[in-house]
């Protein structure tokens, strides 16, 4: 099921002359739209080209303690999610880069899958990752993002360290726009040694598809960005930006990002 | 059938990482449902640690009370005090063939944590149990028997600090652990094959149910009544009958404090549930119309909880169990009478059924016979009976060694 020409997320990211991209991760509505706003342009200027924004669930059973907290913040807050996703559409419009939906199946479910895949390729997102959905149940889904998305919005397969050859081959195959390797075991938050053994399994993955390579968990520093260079194509910061727009403001967010390549 | 579902609901909702330990979990389970000698040591386990079979008891006041024969499957004999020990002491004898060395596992009541802290003492495991910080306080006496017991039990102070939120710390916990950590889920929900996998175990209940009835008396029952939360125990007495259809389930869910209140924990009975996907498997959920879990409410931790079982949500479906509710009110109510006029002490959960079964005894023809499924007994409860009952004798123990404390 490869797709002959490739998607608009993947020719986006081929066609970069950096050696690595950044991909960031938001959490909409923590601490509020406003402050996403801000983080988002801090994020543009300083050079980050593609963004995931994560829609709140009240159930997130794959995120670890800072993205689960901002979570539940977010909808104590009173989040909604068609405010979010009005937000998103806003965002596509303003900023030049691909953005991706990160949410839990059961706010697509609440939608409908198909209506709310429908109404993501309709507002340009690029992609779409729901960590609770795997291949098995996900072909519905994968069906209307093919149907709505006319090639350029993309169901996004994860590949994990536990996942088998066989298995990485499976998911590889009808893979699109990039794969997210999830580096180690465990939630998202704690920091990765970036040792022989995540270099192993990103060979794993390469062996296992075509598809542009993001790795994310636990990605926080510079060191560890430089260590990525040249064995994946995208390195996914999430939680460590988190931290820094708590303790330090919106602003501190674009100059760590800048700081990162 | 796809497997893993029930009509519409069930499935495995599972993050990729996990698929691994759960296609090996489910082969592991299929292996010793294929095995004769695994049952037969389940069976012996059960007989000899946990003092298996349960009685059946036919509550002759209640009897000469309602003008019914109603007989009360004991599983507050079990050890630790609920049918729980029947799933973890199942589950344990899966986890020593899988020869992993640590056990986690979610509570609520605090019953399950204590069943599985139990268990992991007797095989000699390490167990960390996860917990609600709300219901860490409202049970603390089985927090300090877990602790006792050898587990450490971590209060989880995200969500709404209940009994998803523990199961969602849970899963937290095993997708870094998998590898030689297996999770015990308390109930017969979650991703597959733990619905099936948790309603086999407990279906040692209904076995030996069905032997007792017809022993004593001489027929099958008209009703069978059960509490559900996430559904085990009544999966374990309903699967006795479920080939006799003119045996009638009826799944009693936490009203709280009354459907109308919003207050509840009624998933079936209520009309409240939406299907939704969460926790690993597809079901009945009270949500929002985003899809959020909404808070939940019942006296009984044990019962309060946002899902059921997919098995019971396709039974409810096609018409064989009928779910109806039994308030916080109404539950302290029956437990009153059920203590003072058969000297059983239910647990509050427990008494969810037997609450329900006293409110449709009256409109039921003379001489019905019903079967009660007590699945747990109350000790535990003595905190939030006492205060539900308002017992000043209590409360002035409670001062006084409050006074103690601090002067010690
Ligand atoms: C005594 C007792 N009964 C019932 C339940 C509810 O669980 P289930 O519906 O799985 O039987 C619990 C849960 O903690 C319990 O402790």
């Amino acid at each position: 099921m490869h797709a002959a020409t490739p998607s608009l997320l993947e020719t986006c990211i081929r066609n970069s002359p950096d050696p690595i991209l950044l991909m960031s991760h938001l959490v909409l509505g923590y601490p509020s739209l406003e402050e996403n706003r801000k983080v988002m342009d801090a994020m543009v200027a300083a050079g980050v080209p593609i963004i995931e924004l994560q829609i709140p669930f009240s159930e997130p059973i794959a995120d670890g303690p800072v993205i689960a907290r901002a979570n539940q913040e977010s909808l104590a807050n009173g989040f909604r999610v068609e405010t979010g996703l009005n937000f998103i559409a806003e965002s596509v419009q303003r900023y030049p880069i691909p953005i991706i939906i990160m949410t839990y199946t059961n706010i697509l479910m609440a939608q409908g899958f198909d209506p709310f895949i429908q109404r993501a390729a309709a507002m340009g997102v690029r992609g779409l990752i729901v960590p609770d959905l795997p291949l098995e149940e996900a072909g519905d889904a994968i069906q209307s993002c093919q149907t709505h998305g006319n090639n350029q919005l993309d169901w996004i397969r994860l590949f994990t360290p536990t996942t088998p050859d066989s298995r990485l081959e499976l998911l590889g195959q009808g893979a699109s726009g990039l794969v997210y390797c999830v580096a180690r075991r465990g939630v998202t938050g704690r920091h990765t040694e970036f040792d022989p053994q995540v270099m192993a399994f990103i060979n794993r993955c390469r062996s296992a598809t075509r598809t542009p390579l993001a790795l994310g968990f636990g990605v926080r520093s510079r060191e560890d960005v430089q260590s990525l260079r040249g064995k994946v194509e995208i390195a996914v910061v999430g939680t460590a930006a988190i931290e820094i727009h708590l303790s330090r403001g919106a602003e501190a967010v674009g100059s760590f990002f800048a700081g990162l390549r | 059938m796809k497997k893993g579902y029930f009509g519409i609901f069930g499935g495995a909702y599972i993050p990729e990482i996990l698929h691994e330990t759960f296609r090996r979990l489910t082969l592991a389970y299929e292996q010793a449902r294929q095995d004769p000698n695994f049952w037969q040591e389940y069976l012996d386990l059960m007989e000899n640690y946990s003092g298996r079979p349960t009685p059946l008891t036919f509550a002759e006041n209640l009897s000469a009370h309602f003008g019914h024969k109603v007989y009360i499957k004991r599983e507050d004999l079990n050890q630790t005090g609920a049918h729980k020990a029947n799933n973890v002491m199942g589950q344990g004898l899966l986890v020593r063939r899988m020869g992993k060395k640590r056990v986690i596992a979610e509570t609520g009541a605090g019953q399950h944590g204590v069943a599985t802290a139990t268990m992991a003492a007797r095989m000699g495991l390490e167990c960390v149990i996860y917990m609600g910080a709300k219901d860490v306080e409202r049970q603390r006496p089985n927090v300090f028997w877990m602790q006792q017991l050898g587990a450490t039990v971590v209060p989880v102070t995200s969500g709404s600090c209940i009994l998803k939120d523990a199961i969602n710390e849970a899963l937290r916990d095993w997708v870094g652990s998998m590898d030689d950590t297996h999770y015990v889920l308390g109930t017969a929900c979650g991703a597959h094959p733990f619905p099936e996998m948790v309603s086999w175990f407990q279906s040692i209940i209904g076995i030996e149910a069905r032997q007792q009835i017809l022993k004593q008396a001489g027929r099958l029952p008209h009703r069978v009544y059960a509490c559900v939360g996430g559904g085990s125990n009544a999966m374990g007495i309903f699967q006795g009958f479920l080939d006799d259809p003119q045996v009638d389930f009826i799944g009693v869910e936490a009203g709280g404090e009354g459907i109308a209140s919003g207050r509840h924990a009624s998933r079936l009975a209520s009309n409240a549930g939406r299907l939704g996907i969460a926790h690993g498997y597809r079901t009945l959920f009270l949500q929002d119309d985003d899809g959020q879990m909404r808070e939940t409410h019942s006296v009984a931790a044990g019962l309060d909880y946002v899902g059921v079982s997919p098995i019971l949500a396709h039974l409810h479906n096609i018409g064989r169990v009928r779910f109806a509710s039994a308030s916080d009110q109404e539950v302290v109510a029956a437990l009153k009478i059920l203590m003072q006029k058969e000297g059983l002490i239910g647990a509050l959960e427990s008494t969810h059924a037997v609450a329900r079964a006293f409110a449709e005894m009256p409109h039921m023809p003379k001489d019905s016979v019903i079967i009660i499924n007590l699945s747990g007994r109350g000790d535990k409860d003595i905190f939030t009976i006492a205060d539900a009952l308002g017992d000043p004798g209590w409360r002035t123990f409670i001062l006084d060694k409050a006074h103690q404390y601090q002067k010690s």
